[in-house]
């Protein structure tokens, strides 16, 4: 049985744990706030975006002649996997959950016989895959030095993606990510952003019969790339915020437990406490009585 | 009858600028500097680097603009921008090193005509900024 010093001494350092969470919760809370102000004002942009892009492609004039990032190489064989996570742990299930997700993807691909290229953004992503999918792995990248999500990490990401799309490396590009629902519910997302997904598409019909200047395919071909940029740049923002929340939540985990943890060991410390004085007082009292 | 209408700025991070007083606006399309009024045509056009300039019922404001992509529909006017900065605001050292990024990428080889003609606008822009 652990001696009184020994209880003591694990009491106090589950303590200094418990204020370690309780201070992590809070700036979580701090930060959560600010991500979700800033994920729910990025959001008009890329709506926007999506809904001038659905209308244009209602539009196009010449279906043959649809830009590629649109329609897609016409061949499914090179899969381009991007999976956005955080830089640092302790967040609970946030980076697990999208690995997950994007580790039963790549299976079906594996599965499906076709090439898989994954590009990891983010340290802790890189961390969980390279040990079963370093071969795959074709870039890394890591935010970690640009203190808030901003726009030009985004496109850099983007531009690089187009730029390999350009040269043919790959035929289709997903992206994955967790959406901020609440604190406590992030879900985990595939997204595919080469060629866009015509379902989306097809369900909103052409509302409004616009003029464009230049043309259809020209203006098209401008916003595509800029699309994909602001797509990841959505996911950034979607991911930032729910890491935060997820840390929130797990950190909140943690203080508790770690309530209950000292708790139960107060219990058991005064109870050694009191039945060491009883075995001394029993001493005391059977040597008095010998004599 | 009033003649105003509804415009809106976004760029990535947030509503950049929203107004529902303006009388007209003057933006750097693609093919040419544009007038916009109440009751126009539903156009999309893009941008190419230059100043906006936004009439209101009093005032008028100027912009420096990059890119982006013009939307105007039953009289509201959205602009979306990655990078747009109010006119009065720009400091000198942005614009010289944004001059200097551009010329830079106008020497390299592996660009197109369509490239080079936005980058040389943005830096006849820059410069006419800095020469006021």
């Amino acid at each position: 049985m652990a001696t009184l010093d020994d209880l003591k001494k694990r009491i106090t350092s589950v303590k200094s744990t418990q204020k370690i969470t309780k201070a992590m919760k809070m700036v979580a809370a701090a930060k959560l706030r600010r991500a979700q102000e800033n994920a729910e004002r990025g959001r008009p942009y890329s709506e926007k975006m999506n809904n001038i892009i659905l209308n244009l492609s209602n539009n196009i004039s010449d279906k043959e002649n649809t830009p590629k990032l649109l329609s897609g190489t016409g061949e499914e064989k090179i899969y381009l996997c991007v999976v956005l996570t955080s830089d640092r742990g302790l967040c609970g299930g946030f980076n697990t959950n999208i690995i997950k997700k994007a580790k039963a993807y790549f299976q079906r691909i594996i599965d499906d016989g076709k090439t898989l290229k994954i590009i990891t953004v983010g340290s802790k992503g890189y961390d969980q895959l390279k040990r079963a999918y370093k071969d795959n792995i074709v870039e890394k990248l890591s935010f970690k030095d640009s203190k808030t999500i901003n726009y030009l990490d985004a496109e850099k990401v983007g531009k690089m993606i187009i730029e390999n799309f350009e040269k043919k490396e790959f035929d289709i590009c997903t992206i994955f990510y967790n959406k901020f629902k609440n604190v406590i519910t992030q879900i985990p997302q595939e997204q595919q952003i080469i060629p866009l997904k015509s379902s989306e598409i097809e369900n909103n019909s052409p509302d409004d019969n616009y003029e464009f200047e230049p043309d259809e395919d020209e203006i098209l071909n401008n916003l595509l790339p800029k699309n994909i940029s602001t797509q990841i740049f959505k996911a950034m923002l979607e991911n930032s915020a729910s890491e935060q929340g997820s840390r929130m939540s797990a950190m909140d985990n943690a203080t508790r437990n770690a309530g209950e943890m000292v708790d139960r060991l107060t219990i058991e410390y005064n109870r050694s406490r009191q039945a060491a004085i009883t075995k001394e007082l029993i001493e005391i009292i059977s040597g008095a009585e010998s004599l | 009858m009033s003649e105003l209408f509804n415009l809106e700025v976004i760029n990535p991070e947030k509503s950049f600028l929203a107004k529902d007083d303006v009388r007209e606006v003057v933006v750097p399309a693609f093919e040419g500097e544009m007038g916009i009024l109440k009751d126009h045509i539903s156009i999309i056009s893009f941008l190419k680097p230059g100043i906006m300039r936004v009439l209101t019922a009093n005032s008028e404001e100027k912009y420096y603009i990059e890119d982006g992509i013009l939307e105007f529909k039953d009289n509201s006017l959205s602009i979306l921008t990655s990078s747009v900065i109010r006119y009065n605001e720009i400091d000198r050292v942005y614009i010289e090193k944004s001059i200097q990024e551009a010329e830079e990428n106008l020497s390299k080889e592996d660009i197109n005509d369509q490239q080079k003609f936005l980058i040389s606008q943005k830096i006849d822009t820059l410069k006419s900024i800095i020469v006021n």
